[in-house]
This record gives C-alpha cells, sequence and structure tokens, in this order.
C-alpha cells in the first residue's frame, strides 16, 4: 500500500503549558513494496510519526494518505478498523502486550477481533509460530513462562498473524543477544519479499538500515532531516554526525580501505567473505602492480 | 497523554508560592477551608475571594489553563446554584416562569454557596499545582512527625505515598502504550454493548497487572542493593525549612482572618 504524508504536524497536549511539538510538517511518499528505514535520534518523533501510519494519533496539521483510507486533523477516517487489519504495528518490547492464557489464544487474538475464521486462525496461527522460529509445541503454554526472547517473538507471531500488507516495526530487536537480533530481522526481510509487503522500520542501528532497506528517512527534532537510497544517504559523514549519527561500520571500513590501497571498492550489500575477496584481489593486484 | 484531565497538574514555576514551604501551603489552606465557612456577608466574601484570586495569580499560571483545569467541577458549581435557586424560598418573588416563583433568597443563597465551593476548589487546586508531590509526601511526613512516638509508621507512609505518586505517570503510560498495541490489534475501547467493553478492558488489565508486579519486583531489589532501610536515623535530601517568606504568608493569613471576622454580618 501506498503511504504519504503531506505536511503532517503533530501536538502533544496542544494548548497547554505542556504543549510539545513531536512533528513538523514532514511529507515524503513511500511506494507500495518499498523497505523503508527511519532513522533519528532519541526525541526526534520517530515514534510519533509511525502511531499516524495506522491511526493511533490524527496529524494536528496536514494529511497521511495510506492506499484509500485518509487521515486529518478533525475529520473522522471511515474504517480505521479495517486499515489497523492491513496495517500491521510492532511496538518497542511487544512482549508486554502479551495477555492471553496461551500462546496460540494470543497468536490467534488480532485475527479474531478482525472476524477472521477459527479455522483460518489456526491455520494463520500454525505459520505465524513456525515463521517467527519456535517449535509448534510451544502454543499451548501460557506466554509467561516462556523466556524474554521467546516471548517477543509470541508477540511478533501476533502481529503476523493478522496477514498485514503493510508492516510496520518500532525497534522490534532492541534488547535482544546479536544472533537473536539477526534472526529477527532476517525473518521481516524474508516476509517482506514473499508476502509482498510494505515494510516501515524504525530503528537506532545504521547497520540494519543499510542491510535491510531500499529507502531511508532520517528524522531530526520533529522534521525530516534526509531521505533517499541508502547509498546516497548513509555515506555523508558531516551530514550524519550533525544528527549525532554515525556511518554504518562497513562504510566506514571501506572508506579507510580506499585511504589505505587507494582504490574504492563500492558496496552492494556483499557479504563479509564476499568484501574480503574483493579486498584481497585489491591488496593482490597492487603488490604485483608495485 | 490524556488532555482533557488535569485538574491540579504540577506546573513549574519559580512565584512566590512556588517556593513556600509546602507545610505552610497545606496549613494555609486546611484554615482558609474553615474560615470559608464563617463568611456571611458581602464585604467578607469580597476579602476571602481577593485572597483567593490573588494567590491564584501570583502563581503565574496562565489563567486559561486554571480555568480549563477546573471544568470539571464548573458543573458542579453551576448546578448547586440551580438547585439553590429551585429549592430556596426565601425573601420576595422576584420573577415567574412557567407558574414558578423565583426568590431573592435563592438567589443570594445559591450565590454564595457556589462562591464558596468555587473558592474552596481554587485554593486547594492551588496546593498540587504549585508543589512538586514529593514536596507534598515531605511535608505530610514532616507533620505527621509527632506521632512517631506512638509508634505510628509516618516514614513507611510517607515512602508509600511518594511510591505511588512516582508511579501514577508511569503506569499511564503503560496503560496508553499498552492499549495502542491493542488497538492496532484490532481491539474497539470505544463501541460497542457494555458487554463488548468490559471484554475490551482484559487486554489491557493483565499485561498492566504484570508489568506493575514485575516493577515493583524491581524496586525493591534497587532499593535493597542500595542499602535501603526505613526511617530511624535516616538524613534527608531535600530538607524543609520555614523561611521569612513563610512569616510574611502567616501573618498575612492571620490579617484576613481578622478582616473576616471584623466585616462579618
Amino acid at each position: 500500500m501506498d503511504i504519504t504524508f503531506k505536511d503532517v504536524s503533530y501536538i502533544y497536549q496542544a494548548n497547554t503549558p505542556f504543549e510539545h511539538r513531536a512533528l513538523s510538517g514532514v511529507s515524503f511518499h513511500i511506494p507500495s513494496g518499498s523497505f523503508v528505514a527511519v532513522i533519528g535520534h532519541t526525541g526526534s518523533g520517530k515514534s510519533t510519526l509511525l502511531q499516524h501510519l495506522n491511526g493511533l494519533l490524527r496529524p494536528t496539521e496536514g494529511k497521511v494518505m495510506i492506499d484509500d483510507y485518509q487521515i486529518s486533523a478533525g475529520e473522522k477516517t471511515k474504517d480505521i478498523k479495517s486499515l489497523r487489519e492491513k496495517v500491521g504495528v510492532v511496538f518497542q518490547y511487544p512482549e508486554h502486550q502479551l495477555f492471553e492464557e496461551t500462546v496460540a489464544k494470543d497468536i490467534g487474538f488480532g485475527p479474531l477481533n478482525f472476524n477472521v475464521e477459527p479455522k483460518e486462525i489456526e491455520r494463520r496461527t500454525g505459520e505465524a509460530i513456525k515463521a517467527v522460529g519456535l517449535p509448534e509445541d510451544l502454543l499451548q503454554r501460557s506466554p509467561f513462562d516462556l523466556s524474554g526472547g521467546q516471548m517477543r517473538r509470541v508477540a511478533i507471531a501476533g502481529v503476523l498473524a493478522m496477514n498485514p500488507e503493510v508492516l510496520v516495526l518500532d525497534e522490534p530487536t532492541a534488547g535482544l543477544d546479536p544472533s537473536g537480533q539477526r534472526e529477527i530481522m532476517d525473518m521481516f526481510s524474508r516476509q517482506h519479499k514473499n508476502n509482498n509487503l510494505t515494510t516501515v522500520l524504525v530503528t537506532h542501528s545504521m547497520e540494519d538500515a543499510l542491510r535491510y532497506a531500499d529507502h531511508i528517512i532520517i528524522m531530526k527534532d520533529g522534521e525530516k532531516y534526509m531521505e533517499g537510497a541508502p547509498l546516497d544517504v548513509l555515506v555523508n559523514k558531516e551530514e550524519l554526525q550533525r544528527v549525532q549519527l554515525d556511518l554504518p561500520e562497513v562504510i566506514q571500513f571501506l572508506h579507510q580501505a580506499e585511504k589505505q590501497f587507494g582504490k574504492a571498492i563500492p558496496y552492494q550489500k556483499q557479504s563479509i567473505a564476499q568484501l574480503a575477496k574483493e579486498l584481497t584481489a585489491i591488496v593482490k593486484g597492487g603488490e604485483s602492480n608495485g | 497523554m490524556g488532555s482533557s484531565m488535569i485538574i491540579g497538574q504540577y506546573v513549574p514555576g519559580n512565584s512566590f508560592i512556588h517556593r513556600l514551604d509546602p507545610r505552610t501551603k497545606i496549613t494555609i489552606i486546611f484554615f482558609f477551608v474553615l474560615i470559608v465557612f464563617f463568611a456571611n456577608s458581602v464585604m467578607s466574601y469580597g476579602l476571602l475571594t481577593l485572597f483567593a484570586v490573588g494567590s491564584a495569580v501570583s502563581t503565574r499560571i496562565p489563567a486559561p489553563y486554571l480555568i480549563k483545569g477546573l471544568l470539571p467541577v464548573w458543573f458542579l458549581i453551576v448546578f448547586t446554584f440551580i438547585l439553590h435557586l429551585f429549592v430556596t424560598k426565601e425573601g420576595e418573588v422576584l420573577f415567574t416562569i412557567f407558574s414558578f416563583d423565583f426568590y431573592t433568597g435563592g438567589i443570594i443563597q445559591g450565590l454564595a454557596i457556589s462562591l464558596r465551593f468555587f473558592l474552596l476548589i481554587l485554593v486547594t487546586s492551588l496546593l498540587t499545582l504549585t508543589t512538586t508531590p514529593i514536596e507534598i509526601t515531605d511535608a505530610i511526613e514532616g507533620m505527621l512527625g509527632p506521632l512517631k512516638k506512638i509508634r505510628f509508621p509516618v516514614h513507611e507512609l510517607a515512602l508509600m505515598m511518594s511510591i505511588s505518586l512516582r508511579f501514577i505517570p508511569t503506569l499511564m503510560q503503560e496503560t496508553e502504550k499498552i492499549s495502542k498495541a491493542q488497538a492496532s490489534r484490532g481491539v474497539d475501547f470505544r463501541t460497542g454493548s457494555f458487554k463488548d467493553r468490559i471484554k475490551a478492558v482484559v487486554p489491557l488489565l493483565v499485561p498492566l497487572f504484570v508489568s506493575a508486579f514485575k516493577r515493583a519486583e524491581e524496586l525493591a531489589m534497587a532499593m535493597e542493593a542500595r542499602g535501603y532501610q526505613g526511617g530511624e536515623g535516616r538524613t534527608k535530601l531535600r530538607e524543609l525549612r520555614i523561611g521569612k517568606l513563610d512569616t510574611y504568608t502567616y501573618i498575612l493569613f492571620i490579617l484576613l482572618v481578622i478582616g473576616l471576622f471584623l466585616t462579618r454580618a
């Protein structure tokens, strides 16, 4: 689904001494099927932006358009429930939303609310738990008996089971161990490709943004600071440092390699092994020339 | 966060009322609430109103905010007035609508009671508007101090109060977060039958309780790890001190009381 923001501003607690402007004049367009990373420092308005995507927040000014749904100040969006069915949101620390007696019931909770048939719910539950890499015999356990990492996966499965067309992820890997982070992100990437999703990922990790996204939006103090393809945005050291962000490690490394050996290696999402090969080729080639 | 319910939410500031010792504020408000009931003439009401409105203005909290904060109680004030219009039948008949007589006594009585009500609420809300919850607890601990002699657990009570006050915003945030997460999974908190709406609360309450218990456990552990022990021999970070400002305030208030009794009918 296409997502368009048009001059969107959002003010918390408007008209009180606690008034706080979280977004101001944000505009962008996300074509259907893209994987977008939203990056920014704490308090840059990322989470506020994300809550506009399924109508949890209504812009104070401006307009948000998601496919045919329109969310704007004052006017009521019709059929907000069907919008929420199509836009699945994985919040920060989603394991806090678990409440059911069994894992299966919790995963099926979303679909049940959207009036999916019991047979279909069962099928989706089985699919979702496999997708997040948990064994099916966990389905009859209480979610509160699981480890933190498993709870996170169950919560994510609960969102996947809604079969959303847009997947919104708010730092879905925060607090997980490195291999768990990798697994979860790879899983989202697979879901994105296999199910033709539009994915919006809010993250702090420049590495994840570079590896998974095909479009990047950088936020600063509630405004859009930069936008573009990862390799256009994530290579400008000075611009990034102005918003307290760093270059991704790979890019840093490649920059250094270029300085050292006088030859640039273009980044094309190579694996470490591939990069090592290219680098060896340069180093060896350099020796034979010299 | 909830933008409608803001009665008495602390507004940071540096006015002289903000800087008063919280014990002074509590004492004066307590006695003000008492003397409001002694007013019975125009002059005495005028004096009290002057004091209350003067205090409100001197806090430098924007008036629209104050008035909006009192919104839920405006209803009560107006209701009291109307009730008196209909019920009190004293004095002369002022006018008649639909063969119902309105008496002058009713209007005067209605005005007086509504004004009393307004003054009470305005002054008491000033306490929480200008004093942080922590200061209020400290003041209560200080004022209840003498009860320690009869083994009343004053310190523990104050600690419980400050912990619960401290966690109100946290729990509210948590509630909002979880309700948003569940709303994203299709829970509808606003529409549907009464039964549906009660059912919709379960996915909100269970996670809220789970996290509240977890938080309590973590807090207890953190306190123990830092060697916390109850009141005996514990020093204070924020010492309450009665200063010149407080003395002047007491003098002003005593003058008000004297003035009130002189102007009583």
